[in-house]
C-alpha cells in the first residue's frame, strides 16, 4: 500500500474506484490463513486426508484389492524370473559322492529356479547338519551357478557303540558316518565302552604312543568313563591307570621290548597301580605253568 | 481512577503477552495516513556492563511488515467516521500482515488529537523504614493529589518524572536511598474519553487486542529527538495532517504535551480554495511545488494547475510559485504562531535548552526551518526519526516519526504509574487481596 504518490491518489478519487479496504470477511479469512496452524493444516493435513480417503475408498472393494495384490505378485515374479536371476545348476566341490548326493536331495527347490527363491542361509544350515560335513560355503556365482564348497570331516577313529554298530568319528569326537564293516577301514583303531565317544582325543594320543604295539592293537575300551584298557589280539589286555596312562603304556612297551612280555601267554597286564604292575596269566598258561612246574620239580627233584 | 488503572495494566499485560509471542503491530492513526508496522522481537540481546548496546539498544526488534494507507474518516487526529476508519485500519493491517507473512493479534496505537492536556502532580510520603523500597514508590505515586481534570477525560500517560528523597532531588530511581521523606513529581496527560473509546472500538472491530496507547506528540518526540536533546531539554513539534502536536522533553521525560488542531491538511484546503482546484490536486501541487520563501526565481516558475472541467481557459490555468507560496505561508505562520502560544503557555522559555525539533509530514515543506526559526526561536532543526532495523526506505521520512516512536515505545516503555503495584491501602477495605498484600508486604 505504498500508493501514496499524488497522481495515484488522484486516480482513486477521480475514477471513483472502490475503496481498497478488504471486507470484514476477507480480512478475517486473511488473518485465519496467516495463522500457522490453519496454514499447515490446509497445506499438509488436508491433502493427506484427501489422499488417505481416496485410497481407502478405492481399496474398500475386495476385488480391487485382490487384483492389486495379484498384479503386484505377477510383477514380482516377472522380475525374479528374469534370466539374470535364474540359477540353473548346482556345483558341489569337496564332497564325496554320497555326501554330494545327499546335498542335492536337500535342495528345497527344483532347478532352474530364481535366486530369490533360494534361501542360502537356511540351505547352508541344512547342509551343515549333515554329520560328514565340517563346514560349507554357499554362493551364487555369475552365470546362474549355485556353488557349494564343502569341507568334509576326516574320520580319525572307529567307535563301537553299545548296540554293536561301528561309527566313524573325527578327531573332535564328532560322528562322521556309520561303517557297515570293520574291514572297510582297517587303518583306524576302534574304541568302545560307555562314554568313549567323548574321549576320542585321549584315545588318539594313546594310540599314537602305542605305535610299537600297532600291529597287534585291536582297540581301546573305556572303563567306567575314566580309564582305558588297551586290547591286543590273542585277548591280551593292558589296563592303564586313570592318571598318566602314557607313562604306564611306555612302561609296558619298555617291558615288552626288554622282556618280550606281550608275546608271552599273558592275559592281562594291570598297570593301574604304578608301584605294583601286575600280570595275570591266561588259563592255559596257568595250567601249563603248573604242569611244567610239577614236571620240573619232578625232574629236578628226582 | 482505579478503572483506568486496571485498563492500563491490562494493556501492559497484553504487551507482555505480545512480547512473548514476539510479534506486535504498531498503528499510527493519523489524519492523512494510517501507518501499520509489524515488529518482530528476537528477545533481548545480552546485557552489557555499561548498559549500551548495538543500534542504541534497538537491535532487539526489527520491522518485518510495513504499510500505509490513505486515512479516511479521521479529522484533527480524532476518529470522525467510525466505519471508514475501521476499513482504513483493516487495509493497513492486512497489507502489513501480508508483507510480514504473519498474523498479528496485538496492536499499540497512537493518535494526535483528542485535546491532550498536561498536569504536573506532586506527592510526598514519609518513609517508614528509613530506606526507599518499591512499595514506597508505589505509595508516593498513589499519594499524588490528582487534579480535577473534568468529566469525559481520561489519563493517557502518567510518568513519574522526578523523585526527591529529603532534600536531594533529581533521582530517576530512588529505590534503596536512605531518608525520611520521599517526594515525586509526576506528569499526567489526559485526553478526551470519547476519542479513545472510538479508537478502541475500531481496533476491536478489527479483531485486534490493544497492547498500549500513546499520544503521538509523545512518541514522535521519542523518535526524533536525539538523546542529549531529550536529556537537556527540547520541544518536538510534530506537524501532522490534521493536528500539530507539541511535546517538551527534559531529563528523558516528557514534561508537557499539547496539540494544536491545525495541520498540513489546512494548507491543502487553502490551496484548493484559493486556486479552485480539487483537494487531491492541491495536495499534489503542495508536495511538489510548495514552499514558504518566495524569491525572484519563483515569479518565473509557472505551475500548471490543470483541471478537467472541459473549459479550455480553466484547464490551462497557470500560477507562479510565488502565488502558491503566498497562499501557503500565512497558514503555516498561523500553525507556528499557535505552536508558539502553546510553548509560551508551557513555559518553554524557562527551560535551559531552547532546542526545537520539527518533524511530521508537514515539516517537509522547503524552507520551513527558516520560517520556524523566526517565529519559534533560533534553535530549530528538522528532525527525522531514528533508524530502526528493517524499516523500509519509504517509511524513514519525517512523516513516520510517530510510527517509529511507537516502535521504541513498544520496545522500551517508560515507567508509568500503573507499572507499580497498587499499595494495599488503595484496595477496598474488605478485599481478600488486601489481606494477601498485607502479608506480602510484611513478611
Amino acid at each position: 500500500m505504498w500508493a501514496l504518490k499524488p497522481h495515484e491518489r488522484e486516480r482513486w478519487q477521480d475514477n471513483g474506484r472502490a475503496d481498497p479496504a478488504p471486507s470484514r470477511l476477507a480480512y478475517r479469512l486473511n488473518r485465519l490463513w496467516l495463522t500457522p496452524l490453519v496454514r499447515s493444516a490446509t497445506r499438509v493435513g488436508l491433502p493427506a486426508l484427501v489422499l488417505a480417503l481416496a485410497t481407502g475408498l478405492y481399496l474398500k472393494d475386495d476385488g480391487r484389492r485382490a487384483h492389486l495384490a495379484s498384479g503386484f505378485e505377477h510383477l514380482k515374479r516377472d522380475l525374479q524370473e528374469r534370466p539374470e536371476f535364474m540359477v540353473t545348476l548346482m556345483r558341489i566341490d569337496g564332497a564325496s559322492e554320497a555326501v554330494a548326493a545327499g546335498i542335492r536331495a536337500m535342495l528345497p527347490v527344483e532347478l532352474p529356479a530364481s535366486s530369490f527363491r533360494i534361501d542360502l542361509e537356511t540351505f547352508r544350515a541344512t547342509i551343515a547338519q549333515i554329520d560328514a560335513v565340517a563346514s560349507v560355503d554357499l554362493r551364487i556365482r555369475p552365470g546362474g551357478v549355485l556353488q557349494v564348497d564343502v569341507t568334509e570331516r576326516q574320520a580319525a577313529i572307529l567307535w563301537r557303540t553299545a548296540a554293536g554298530r561301528l561309527e566313524m568319528l573325527d578327531a573332535q569326537g564328532h560322528r562322521v558316518a556309520t561303517l557297515t564293516a570293520r574291514d572297510a577301514r582297517p587303518d583306524l583303531a576302534v574304541i568302545a565302552g560307555e562314554g568313549a565317544e567323548d574321549h576320542v582325543q585321549d584315545a588318539l594320543v594313546l594310540i599314537a604312543h602305542a605305535r610299537p604295539l600297532a600291529p597287534r592293537l585291536r582297540g581301546l575300551i573305556l572303563v567306567g568313563e575314566r580309564r582305558w584298557d588297551l586290547v591286543l589280539d590273542r585277548d591280551q589286555r593292558i589296563m592303564l591307570p586313570e592318571t598318566d596312562p602314557i607313562a604306564a603304556l611306555n612302561h609296558v612297551i619298555e617291558l615288552d621290548r626288554a622282556e618280550d612280555l606281550l608275546s608271552r601267554d599273558v592275559a592281562v597286564i594291570d598297570m593301574r597301580n604304578d608301584y605294583r604292575p601286575t600280570i595275570r596269566l591266561s588259563e592255559a598258561a596257568i595250567a601249563s605253568l603248573r604242569g611244567q612246574t610239577v614236571d620240573k620239580t619232578k625232574v629236578n627233584g628226582q | 481512577m482505579t478503572d483506568l488503572y486496571q485498563s492500563q495494566r491490562a494493556m501492559r499485560n497484553m504487551r507482555q503477552a505480545a512480547m512473548q509471542r514476539g510479534v506486535i503491530a504498531i498503528l499510527d492513526v493519523g489524519t492523512s495516513k494510517i501507518a501499520c508496522l509489524v515488529l518482530k522481537f528476537d528477545g533481548p540481546e545480552p546485557e552489557r556492563e555499561d548498559g549500551l548496546g548495538s543500534l542504541a539498544g534497538q537491535s532487539q526488534f526489527r520491522v518485518i511488515g510495513a504499510a500505509t494507507t490513505r486515512s479516511r474518516g479521521v479529522r484533527f487526529g480524532e476518529i470522525h467516521t467510525m466505519q471508514e476508519t475501521e476499513r482504513a485500519i483493516r487495509t493497513a493491517v492486512q497489507a502489513a500482515q501480508k508483507m510480514a507473512q504473519v498474523r498479528v493479534d496485538h496492536v499499540i496505537a497512537c493518535f494526535s488529537g483528542a485535546h491532550p492536556r498536561s498536569y504536573g502532580l506532586a506527592g510526598e510520603v514519609q518513609l517508614a523504614e528509613g530506606q526507599v523500597s518499591e512499595n514506597d514508590v508505589a505509595r508516593v505515586l498513589a499519594a499524588c493529589d490528582v487534579p480535577d481534570y473534568g468529566q469525559g477525560r481520561e489519563v493517557l500517560h502518567a510518568h513519574p518524572v522526578n523523585f526527591a528523597v529529603d532534600h536531594r532531588t533529581g533521582f530517576g530511581d530512588p529505590r534503596g536511598h536512605v531518608g525520611n521523606r520521599l517526594a515525586v513529581d509526576m506528569h499526567l496527560l489526559t485526553v478526551d474519553t470519547p476519542a479513545v473509546q472510538n479508537l478502541l472500538y475500531c481496533i476491536k472491530r478489527c479483531d485486534l487486542e490493544m497492547a498500549g496507547l500513546a499520544s503521538s506528540a509523545y512518541v514522535s518526540g521519542l523518535a526524533s529527538l536525539v538523546e542529549d536533546e531529550q536529556e537537556l531539554g527540547a520541544a518536538c513539534i510534530d506537524m501532522g495532517g490534521g493536528a500539530t502536536g507539541v511535546s517538551i522533553f527534559i531529563k528523558k521525560h516528557m514534561i508537557f504535551a499539547e496539540s494544536a488542531r491545525l495541520g498540513g491538511d489546512h494548507v491543502t484546503s487553502d490551496i484548493a480554495k484559493g486556486l479552485q482546484v480539487p483537494v487531491p490536486v492541491a495536495e499534489r501541487i503542495k508536495t511538489i511545488h510548495g514552499g514558504v520563501h518566495a524569491t525572484g526565481m519563483d515569479d518565473r516558475e509557472m505551475i500548471e494547475i490543470g483541471g478537467d472541467s472541459g473549459d479550455w481557459e480553466k484547464d490551462r490555468r497557470k500560477i507562479s510559485r510565488t502565488e502558491l507560496i503566498g497562499i501557503m505561508r500565512p497558514r503555516i505562520e498561523e500553525i507556528l504562531e499557535e505552536v508558539r502560544a502553546i510553548l509560551d503557555v508551557a513555559g518553554f522559555d524557562h527551560l535551559p535548552s531552547q532546542q526545537i525539533v520539527l518533524t511530521g509530514g508537514a515539516s517537509q515543506i522547503p524552507g520551513l526551518d527558516g520560517l520556524a526559526a523566526r517565529i519559534l526561536g533560533h534553535n530549530v532543526r528538522l528532525g527525522r526519526p531514528l533508524r530502526v532495523q528493517g524499516l523500509p526506505q519509504a517509511a524513514t521520512g519525517a512523516a513516520f516519526s510517530s510510527s517509529v516512536g511507537l516502535c521504541l515505545f513498544a520496545a522500551h516503555p517508560q515507567d508509568e504509574w500503573w507499572d507499580f503495584e497498587i499499595p494495599a491501602e488503595r484496595y477496598p477495605a474488605r478485599s481478600l487481596r488486601r489481606a494477601v498484600r498485607w502479608f506480602k508486604d510484611n513478611w
